[in-house]
């Protein structure tokens, strides 16, 4: 653990000296006890003692962090966990399978909000957490007042309730290789057009260095293209779920799509994934990477990378009408048909804290929806990333606008509007892609949407 | 194939139409193949058929749409496309191994020196999963990270985007798919080869018939069955081939690879949608047992054992 850790730890330790006089010390209580909700813990973390929970996980660094502290968490509320870990496509499918027959054999699920929020909330798969959050036995008052606006969106259904706990957040910034700028006396664009005019200063195929890359994979593209619409000031879908992908903004978006992807990107982009964009970066041939801000600790690591030290975590550029970071989120919540909701509930609390924030961003797994850890210059110091980074995930904090629809069927969504995408990388006319893609994707929507 | 029939007597095939039925008593011992069969194969089938009758999706109400799902099938751009590409890719899958396969074979059917020790060095490809090729594979395809566009550079070739872009894609997984496959049709060809009278080429040499008429009159039509053989499995693998595609391209760019199974995948695994799912399945049912048929019957006039065409 790193000295920030440390610092930090000890500073919630004095913080949480009143569990002793609460009578909760005796069980050797950490110090996320006292931090798990905003202001003194009056939690009784001992009443389910004796239960048994299971959780199911999506295996990640955040999945991997959870079950790393869990004992800290059995030793203090007594709770036996039995936790799972699976590769995030196959968890998907697992939770859906489980969840529709009625009796999921895990209490705890950990959800991907941008791809399934809208899906459980159909479902009632979850419970109301909103009972448990008001009971001051299970949670401090103000509890939800320290998560971010876009934690809180992502968490509270249509009709008022709160599902899953908001868990892990990603925004996505501009990674950029500060060598390649300084050799072409480039300065970090501020804005969409100063974007697209750094990008092709900085390509040069003779040299095989190109200004930038993203996804350009059906799928796993659409985020960008949505990212970009932001700029615009305007979502993808709206309020009532009529498709906004064909207007003059989404098809101004994506001509800048296929302008960066086409002038300024690698050949064969229309293949990569966020792994391929890394690998090209990582080699220091690309002067800007536009994706989450959860890829940045392969880049400082020596083993893995040629541009250690010499990448700068950018903000979103400004776009013509809105300065808007793009967010996708994770959140943790109790199924509906648990047994044992209270215990799975304190779980969650429990991998929602403070702490447990700290210890995402120190390691660089992951950053907290929980605005405290991230405005927390003890955590700072704790942190392994570069400075920079932190600044570009607290600045997109204040600009953070959701990537994606809160629709039902997203995967199709993404595989709809991605191939669209990806043939305006192979020449085809945005207008005309964006226009059919919508005739293709609003009978879909519109029949998920049927009761 | 022999039968026991109820009086006992053992029958000959041709005598399987005229087999009374079986005494009560064998019946126990019937049972429980039976009960695997209809669990494993003919339940999930009439389910599937049954669930391609409804919209089905998970965690929502179903209904009965009837031929509604076939319907949207006939009409579904994506599926057509999937389907071109599928019969693309198994075409050549079949035909490019085949190819090599047999000239590997009949490479490695004469007296080379250290020929088992090559032999051996050849067949390495089929023995590694599939998953962990096609791994290999993608770094090897990056455009400007791999291997292959740094060989093709050094002789002033390329770069070329592989499964990069998409009208190289099929060609470089077919690539993938010929690379571990043709050492099996190499093995297959060569166990037939190594079967074959040696009188008919003595007496072809006499006659003064080149390298090329032995091959095309006497070795390829002896050979014919095993290369039926190398066809039909060829043909199955390709069809149902998804590891490699999946790992390397998930059908892409766009959907330019993409394959009836990767559709399949997609429709009924990630878009939840299993009554559609489940007509795609059924027509890609029938499109195989379609193909199995052809073949089989090709297979019957191959005349594996009397060679004389009938």
């Amino acid at each position: 653990m790193s000295n920030g850790m440390s610092l930090s730890r000890r500073r919630l330790l004095a913080s949480g000296a009143a569990a002793g006089a609460l009578g909760l010390s005796g069980i050797g209580l950490p110090a996320f006890a006292q931090s798990s909700g905003v202001g003194s813990s009056g939690i009784n973390w001992r009443k389910y003692a004796g239960t048994k929970i299971e959780v199911n996980l999506i295996k990640s660094p955040r999945g991997e962090t959870l079950t790393k502290y869990q004992k800290e968490f059995e030793e203090l509320t007594g709770i036996t966990v039995v936790s799972e870990q699976t590769p995030e496509q196959q968890q998907r499918q697992k939770a859906v399978i489980e969840l529709t027959s009625g009796r999921p054999s895990f209490d705890v699920v950990h959800i991907s909000y941008h791809v399934q929020k809208r899906q459980f909330e159909k479902g009632k798969w979850l419970a109301d957490l909103t009972p448990f959050i008001k009971d001051p036995a299970l949670t401090d008052a103000g509890f939800l007042d320290d998560f971010s606006e876009a934690g809180v969106t992502f968490a509270r259904s249509p009709e008022g309730g709160i599902g899953a706990l908001p868990f892990s957040v990603d925004y996505w910034i501009v990674y950029w290789n500060k060598d390649l700028f300084a050799k072409k006396n480039l300065s970090f664009p501020k804005t969409f057009d100063e974007m697209v005019a750094a990008a092709a200063a900085l390509t040069d195929p003779s040299s095989q260095t190109y200004g930038f890359v993203a996804r350009g994979m059906k799928n796993a593209n659409t985020p960008v293209w949505t990212s970009l619409l932001l700029g615009y000031d305007q979502y993808s879908v709206d309020a009532n779920r009529n498709l906004l992908t064909d207007t003059p903004e989404a098809i101004e978006a994506a001509k800048l799509y296929q302008t960066l992807m086409t002038k300024s990107a690698p050949p064969g982009v229309t293949g990569f994934n966020w792994a391929e964009c890394q690998s090209a970066f990582l080699q220091g041939r690309v002067g800007m990477w536009f994706d989450g801000v959860g890829f940045a600790p392969p880049l400082e690591d020596p083993e893995k990378s040629r541009v250690v030290g010499k990448v700068g975590y950018g903000l979103m550029p400004k776009g013509p009408k809105a300065h808007a970071a793009a967010t996708t989120g994770d959140g943790i919540g109790v199924t509906a048909a648990s047994k044992n909701k209270e215990a799975a509930y304190l779980y969650c609390q429990w991998a929602t804290g403070k702490l447990m924030g700290a210890r995402l961003l120190q390691a660089g797994a992951g950053v907290p929806f929980r605005n405290s850890v991230l405005s927390d210059a003890e955590v700072r110091k704790g942190v392994k990333m570069p400075a920079a980074w932190v600044d570009a995930v607290v600045e997109s904090a204040k600009i953070s606008r959701l990537a994606l629809p809160v629709i039902i069927p997203v995967t199709e969504f993404r595989d709809v509007l991605g191939g669209a995408l990806t043939n305006m990388i192979s020449g085809s006319d945005p207008a005309a892609e964006l226009k059919r893609a919508t005739a293709d994707f609003k009978p879909i929507l519109e029949r998920s949407e049927k009761t | 194939m022999s039968i026991l029939t109820s009086s006992g007597r053992v029958a000959g095939a041709a005598s399987v139409g005229r087999t009374k039925r079986l005494r009560p008593s064998y019946w126990p011992f019937v049972v429980p193949a039976l009960i695997v069969v209809v669990g494993v194969i003919v339940f999930p089938w009439v389910f599937t058929l049954w669930m391609s009758a409804m919209e089905w999706r998970i965690g929502e109400e179903q209904r009965f749409v009837g031929l509604q799902n076939y319907v949207r099938l006939a009409t579904d751009v994506r599926f057509l496309e999937a389907m071109a590409h599928t019969l693309v890719y198994t075409a050549l899958s079949v035909v490019a191994p085949l190819v090599l396969g047999t000239a590997a074979a009949l490479a490695f059917n004469t007296k080379l020196p250290a020929r088992g020790l090559l032999r051996g060095i050849f067949v390495m490809p089929m023995m590694a999963t599939p998953v962990a090729i096609a791994l290999v594979w993608t770094m090897m395809f990056h455009p400007q990270l791999g291997v292959l566009n740094y060989l093709l550079s050094q002789i002033g070739i390329g770069p070329l985007q592989w499964v990069y872009h998409p009208s190289t894609v099929i060609l470089s997984l077919v690539l993938v798919e010929t690379w571990q496959w043709t050492p099996l049709v190499m093995l297959i060809v060569l166990g037939g080869l190594a079967s074959l009278p040696t009188e008919p080429y003595e007496s072809a040499q006499i006659d003064g018939a080149t390298a090329w008429q032995r091959f095309r009159y006497l070795t390829l039509p002896m050979i014919k069955p095993f290369l039926m053989v190398a066809v039909i499995i060829r043909s199955i693998d390709a069809l149902k081939s998804f590891d490699i595609l999946y790992t390397i391209t998930q059908g892409g760019p766009g959907t330019a690879s993409e394959t009836i199974n990767l559709y399949l995948y997609s429709v009924a695994f990630t878009y939840y949608d299993v009554g559609y799912g489940s007509a795609i399945a059924v027509v890609f049912f029938v499109l195989i047992i379609l193909l199995s048929l052809v073949l089989l019957h090709l297979r019957q006039r191959s005349a594996w054992n009397s060679g004389d065409g009938k």
